[in-house]
């Protein structure tokens, strides 16, 4: 069944264009809906959290965002364009990889295992994207990249693998690659779950100051919900591949309306 | 005539096919690199067209026998008006027949490569291009390397069919001496103890080095 898409603008525009607009998105595994006409607008500098239970959908949200799952229906929008979707003689047609790749530049991510390449030292992780990717010279593309690393205090391990970094150490050489290209959209994947406790701290701290600092927008899927209380403008949780429920943390965390929000915060807080 | 006597007849001889073998065994080899390189990516290929020529050829290749391989090489194709020097047909075929194997080596190892890392190269915004190069392919470098160990020494001890289209290679060399002095015992065991040291002790030992090599760069080691 295809969508009739002359529902959907061509381009937001306006004084109050969010950053990124999800409109009416539903994304499924065969009979599996993950996502239910997903409605969601995050504000340019928005910190959003999505936290619920598994299998809610929120990893798919930022996947989707990345690229890295197609959607079923609807539209994604990025900075007033949209990113599944191009224009083509005044109608919304499915994106080719050349549209993706231009709109994509804008969204960078972190993911929960790191995914640093293991063949390039942390310096080369960062740096490759400003090569290959933005065309950078190398002294430029070595510069920027360890300013990123110098900011996520690992500027001394610019010349170590992988393998010899702990994964509080992986994870922010994760976070200096990916703001080494300069999005406007930084997506964060679960990226304490793999970690051990007693080094959170140092990713957590990472994000915290790029909350401070920078105009970007961020979007987070996490299990750290005092982390998710402190940092974010927004919270929402997810249910069944809907947002259940949404508000500041102080309303969501503190008084939650929805019986669901309640059952799972107080199931999370049980188990800490 | 004792053995040293029958080398210090026959072994400059033995030791030219040997040259010869070891040529042989080298230029295949890097057919075979280039075949396998080629149509494993071509296996992983969207385009199904591309894909099938892919499987087609591994398909015969692996699918036939080497020896029939190389007779149509050098026997048929003539009769198409596609001639071959021997030289040349000799380590085609042996190339072509073991890149087809080579193929789904690289395939598998591609596809071993992490889902993560693809993910990485994404949100990287790289090129499919630029992410199989510079991403994919050298970590799948590594975990096919001791497959190849197998492959490289089936390579050198495929190149003995090519004294069947008499290129003068060891096996060659060692029939002709076999035919002309009934030395059968020291002839062809001269010749297993040569393809076992050449693969034992140069291609075994320098496939374990570039392994080695290869593991420190990725910064496993």
């Amino acid at each position: 069944m295809t969508e009739d898409m002359s529902r959907y603008p061509l381009r937001l525009e306006g004084d109050d264009v969010p950053m990124v607009r999800f409109r009416n998105v539903t994304k499924r595994y065969g009979p599996l809906v993950v996502l239910n006409q997903l409605d969601l607008d995050v504000s340019t500098g928005e910190m959003v959290t999505i936290i619920g239970p598994s299998g809610s959908g929120k990893t798919t949200v930022l996947r989707m965002l990345m690229t890295l799952e197609t959607i079923d229906s609807g539209v994604i929008y990025v900075d007033g364009e949209p990113l599944t979707h191009m224009e083509r003689n005044g109608q919304l047609l499915p994106a080719s990889s050349k549209h993706i790749r231009r709109i994509r530049s804008k969204i960078g991510m972190c993911f929960q295992h790191f995914n640093l390449f293991p063949h390039m030292t942390a310096l080369g992780n960062c740096m490759e994207g400003l090569v290959q990717v933005l065309g950078l010279s190398r002294r430029e593309a070595e510069e920027r990249s360890m300013e990123l690393l110098d900011m996520v205090g690992l500027a001394e391990k610019r010349d170590e693998h992988p393998s010899r970094l702990s994964g509080g150490q992986q994870q922010r050489v994760a976070i200096a690659r990916a703001l080494a290209m300069r999005p406007k959209v930084m997506l964060f994947d679960e990226v304490t779950s793999a970690l051990d406790p007693e080094v959170i701290s140092e990713v957590t701290n990472v994000i915290r100051r790029l909350v401070g600092a920078h105009d970007l927008t961020m979007l987070m899927v996490t299990h750290q919900m005092g982390f998710a209380k402190e940092i974010s403008d927004r919270v929402c949780f997810f249910f069944n591949g809907a947002v259940e429920e949404q508000g500041t943390p102080a309303k969501l965390f503190e008084n939650p309306e929805r019986e669901r929000t309640r059952q799972f915060l107080n199931a999370v807080l049980d188990a800490n | 005539m004792t053995y040293i006597e029958f080398l210090q007849v026959h072994g400059s001889r033995m030791a030219d096919g040997t040259v010869l073998t070891v040529v042989q065994f080298l230029l295949a080899t890097v057919v075979a690199v280039v075949v396998a390189v080629l149509f494993g990516l071509m296996r992983l290929s969207r385009n199904p067209g591309v894909r099938g020529v892919a499987t087609v050829y591994i398909e015969i290749f692996r699918g036939t026998s080497l020896l029939v391989q190389l007779f149509w090489i050098f026997f048929v194709l003539p009769l198409f008006g596609l001639n071959l020097d021997k030289f040349v047909a000799g380590f085609l075929a042996v190339g072509l027949n073991m890149g087809a194997y080579g193929a789904e080596l690289v395939r598998g190892a591609i596809r071993a490569v992490p889902r993560g890392q693809w993910e990485a190269a994404v949100a990287l915004n790289m090129t499919d291009r630029k992410r199989m190069w510079r991403v994919i392919l050298p970590q799948a470098l590594v975990i096919m390397l001791p497959p190849w160990g197998n492959l490289v020494i089936e390579i050198l001890k495929g190149t003995a069919l090519v004294a069947l289209i008499s290129v003068a290679d060891l096996m060659f060399e060692v029939r002709q001496i076999n035919i002309a002095t009934f030395l059968s015992v020291q002839a062809f065991g001269t010749a297993l103890i040569v393809y076992y040291v050449l693969a034992r002790f140069l291609v075994t030992p320098f496939m374990r080095a570039l392994e080695r090599f290869m593991s420190r760069k990725i910064g496993r080691a």
